[in-house]
């Protein structure tokens, strides 16, 4: 075998490959924030919401109005204003939140992780019940799973997330009581748990806590399995069309004139295949759910990022809004080079 | 087949009950779900929101109080007497002896003046409230002195009526601040303002422990307070979604449920172990005509429309048991309030007045409304009986924010809106509806009479007279006319007076609503 003469040169490539990787996603970083940033900041001052109404409140007299509206510095052209913000965020200060009274940055802290916590479990879910349904709706083409994953791909993209939540709220908590109703923990609880990382399922069982934890699980097993759904009804739909694509591919003819054995075929031949897609699918799902369902993070009261954005940009604290920007564009970047990555490793054609 | 077994095994794991049976909430800890994300800040220099300000009234100490079921009772809290000069320009305040902050440091004299002194040096939103008595940052420390341990001396530029500067001081940013604990934490002489804002230095009932805002507000029970309330702690859990709030209180997971609507307080009613309780808060919902709009600017069309609000129906189906019927710009409950409800939705006279404004065939005018569900709800059926009258009203709905920044900029037609008193006393509304200093597009002041572009000055002269008037009765004729006046030819078409409806578990007892946010008072507050 070749093996020992071409190792060496495989591992400079892999590193060089590496080093690439990461250039480009510090440039990738660098470019979708600046613009994210330009654009973000020159939307929030066009809104026509007043900033200051937000610090003053209706009922200050002018004087404090004044004062205040040249404290946040909006009496500066507009260029300038944007100047001074970017520079504060290269000095690591995103500004404070006039909703809050806190640093942009303590908030992000603290919204992010209960996004991130109900995002990667939805993903988790929805990708461990919608690829294999996928895959098996695709083999049994309109067969009884096949009818399944249509309807729940309709009511998936047709359904209020809404609407479905309060249903769900209204069955499983009000009614059947199986789970916790909304919010992070019960409140007799809120006070054992000491945050680590902000992600309540992982600080208790990070300080084995299982009572809190147990509970906890409780509290997120609804809002969870409403995105698993959701994002269950996209790959679900995805996989199928991906692997009706594979399974009329000739390699598969060839696969079956030799002998073999139909699982191999569908679970090693054509999913192998059909997954480079569909890594595309999941990390965009992921994305999307990572910058904060604000519709769900709503009802089941979870103190989430989309909320902490929607609600910020309804009352035009800008520096609220281009902190969370900033965050779910950082996230971006993040997920496609982690799917880049993947494709790497899943697609020797890309290597 | 191996994944198919698991993929049931996983279903079944899931249908598993995780909740306990039954959710209850300790019965030492009030639980409230409430919508507050309207918190800035918990400084009460700066409080000026309804849900800071319930917090406040629990937390902090005023100077002077008054009996929530009958407002015209004032009486001290920190102060324990009150002394008027002759020349009705200074009052000599004493202070009670023996109170404690939280922090376990006295409260005396000194600690009152620096309060007072610090509101109006931080001059934040609220402080006009006591610098309408003439202090500046300057001159404050000459006016407000401390004379004594228990003793100080408050001294204005004219002779004010007492009630209407005793009820200024019964408001929120008349709050006794613990001078030491927050000149600890004073930092660049800010007078502890960054601290303060999310921290806690009062003498209260209660003692704020933890704002995480949108999630929650906790407070406990103040053991230096004179008589410990039976609560071991409060808390808000903030609820964005209504229907949520009902859900949680149905299932016994909080205690009270603080924004339901009409139906979903009517679908409670008969509920099992849910009581409702109401009371008149000092909100009042009004429409506001912007003159600047010729047709809304004719006389005629004013009380046209006036005649076209279906004001029994809206408060009786639509905004059941939140809000009554009322037409004067002071709430009931205030000295000389005017109860009259002259106007009643009548089409014929509404179009007779069109008719003499000549506009017999109507006209078109749009509505800025707040997307909230009461203001949306109140909105399409004011369009509906517009309608009958030939005015073609349409709605434009958007953000709180982004319709208060069109009214305050004078560019709406007509905005429908909820207006709050600052203060017990009846000039906070006089001054805003029938007063308008200068009503150029950049006056200094902006009442609510300037953002409907209307000229009053000898209902302006009126109402700074009034605040002078001692003679409570006097006083008291001179707000009724006002109030008649613009119920009369106002650009405002006042309508309501609101009701704050809670429902709570029936185990909750001795929660008051006052007549306002930060007469909410749950000190004698217990679950049994």
């Amino acid at each position: 075998m070749a093996l020992t003469d071409t190792a060496g040169g495989g591992r400079t490539r892999a590193l060089l490959s590496v080093s690439g990787a990461f250039a480009r996603f510090a440039f990738m970083v660098a470019a979708t924030i600046v613009g994210l940033l330009a654009v973000t900041f020159f939307i929030g001052r066009i809104v026509p919401i007043d900033p200051v109404l937000a610090v003053v409140g209706d009922r200050a007299p002018a004087h404090v109005y004044a004062r205040v509206r040249e404290e946040m510095g909006l009496h500066l052209p507009l260029w300038q204003q944007f100047w001074i913000y970017v520079r504060d965020v290269l000095h690591g200060d995103l500004g404070t939140s006039v909703l809050t009274s806190r640093p942009v940055l303590d908030d992000i802290a603290r919204y992010f992780p209960a996004t991130l916590e109900l995002a990667t479990l939805g993903t988790v879910f929805g990708a461990l019940f919608g690829v294999p349904l996928g895959v098996l709706a695709a083999v049994h083409r309109g067969g009884l799973v096949d009818q399944v994953v249509r309807v729940v791909g309709l009511v998936g993209y047709s359904a209020p997330i809404f609407w479905l939540g309060l249903l769900g709220l209204l069955v499983f908590y009000s009614q059947l009581g199986w789970v916790s109703g909304p919010g992070r923990l019960d409140v007799t609880y809120e006070y054992m748990l000491q945050p680590v990382t902000g992600m309540v399922l992982i600080d208790s069982a990070l300080g084995g806590d299982w009572a809190v934890f147990k509970n906890a699980v409780s509290h997120i097993a609804l809002p969870t399995a409403l995105l698993a759904f959701f994002s269950m009804a996209y790959i679900s739909r995805m996989t199928r069309s991906f692997m009706l694509n594979e399974l009329s591919q000739e390699y598969i003819l060839t696969a079956r004139v030799k002998g073999v054995s139909e699982r191999r075929i569908i679970w090693r031949h054509a999913l192998r295949n059909a997954v480079v897609p569909l890594i595309t699918v999941i990390a965009l799902s992921y994305a999307n759910l990572l910058e904060g369902s604000v519709l769900t993070e709503t009802v089941f009261a979870w103190p989430g990022l989309g909320r902490y954005i929607t609600n910020s940009l309804q009352n035009a604290d800008m520096s609220a809004v281009l902190g969370g920007t900033l965050v779910i564009g950082v996230v971006f970047v993040a997920i496609n080079t982690v799917s880049d990555l993947l494709y790497r490793l899943f697609d020797p054609r890309t290597r | 087949m191996k994944r198919m077994a698991m993929l049931v095994a996983a279903g079944a794991l899931m249908a598993l009950p995780l909740a306990p049976a039954k959710a209850e909430t300790p019965p030492d800890t009030l639980v409230m779900a409430w919508q507050f994300d309207d918190i800035i800040s918990l400084d009460p220099a700066e409080v000026f929101e309804f849900s800071a300000a319930e917090i406040m009234g629990n937390t902090y100490e005023r100077l002077i109080g008054y009996d929530v079921e009958d407002v015209s009772d004032i009486f001290g809290v920190v102060a324990e007497s009150w002394d008027v000069s002759e020349d009705g320009r200074t009052i000599t305040f004493q202070i009670r002896q023996g109170t404690k902050f939280e922090s376990g440091n006295d409260l005396t004299a000194e600690d009152v003046v620096f309060s007072l002194q610090r509101a109006v040096k931080l001059d934040k939103s609220p402080a006009f409230i006591l610098t309408q008595f003439g202090f500046t940052a300057d001159n404050v420390e000459e006016k407000i002195v401390q004379t004594g341990d228990y003793e100080f001396t408050f001294e204005m530029d004219k002779a004010y009526a007492p009630t209407f500067v005793l009820y200024c001081l019964t408001s929120t940013v008349a709050s006794v601040v613990d001078k030491d604990l927050v000149m600890e934490n004073d930092v660049d002489g800010d007078l502890g303002y960054e601290w303060l804002k999310t921290n806690y230095a009062g003498s209260g009932p209660f003692a704020m422990r933890q704002w995480r805002p949108n999630e929650a507000v906790v407070l406990e029970r103040n053991e230096n307070y004179a008589e410990p309330t039976p609560l071991t702690r409060v808390i808000y859990q903030h609820v964005p979604e209504t229907s949520t709030q009902r859900l949680m209180l149905e299932r016994g997971d909080i205690d009270i449920a603080r924004n339901l609507g009409p139906e979903e307080i009517s679908a409670l009613e008969s509920a099992d172990g849910i009581k409702i309780n109401s009371g008149d808060k000092g909100g009042i919902y009004y429409l506001g005509l912007n003159q600047k709009n010729e047709n809304l600017a004719k006389p005629e069309v004013r009380q046209a429309l006036k005649y076209l609000v279906d004001y029994e129906a809206i408060a009786d189906t639509i905004m059941k048991g939140q809000v009554q019927v009322h037409q004067a710009f002071l709430p009931r409950g205030f000295l000389g309030a005017v109860e009259e409800t002259p106007f009643s939705l009548d089409v014929d006279r509404a179009k007779e007045l069109l008719a003499e404004a000549g506009l017999e065939n109507g006209f078109s005018v749009t509505m800025d409304t707040r997307n909230t569900p009461d203001i949306t709800a109140m909105g399409e059926a004011i369009q509906q009986t517009f309608a009958q009258g030939g005015v073609q009203l349409e709605l434009i709905p958007g953000d709180g924010a982004q319709t208060l920044t069109k009214y305050r900029a004078r560019e709406h037609d007509i905005y429908i809106g909820r207006w709050g008193p600052d203060y017990q006393d009846p000039h906070t509304n006089a001054d805003t509806f029938a007063a308008n200093p200068d009503n150029s597009d950049d006056a200094a002041a902006k009442p609510l009479a300037w953002r409907n572009a209307w000229e009053i000055p000898e209902l302006t002269e009126k109402t700074a007279s009034a605040v002078l008037e001692t003679d409570p009765g006097t006083r008291a004729t001179i707000y009724q006319e006002l109030q008649k006046e613009v119920m009369d030819t106002g650009p405002f078409v006042i309508m309501f007076q609101e009701i704050e409806v809670m429902a709570m578990r029936d185990n909750v007892n001795g929660f008051v609503i006052g007549p306002s946010f930060d007469a909410n008072q749950y000190w004698k507050a217990t679950k049994e």
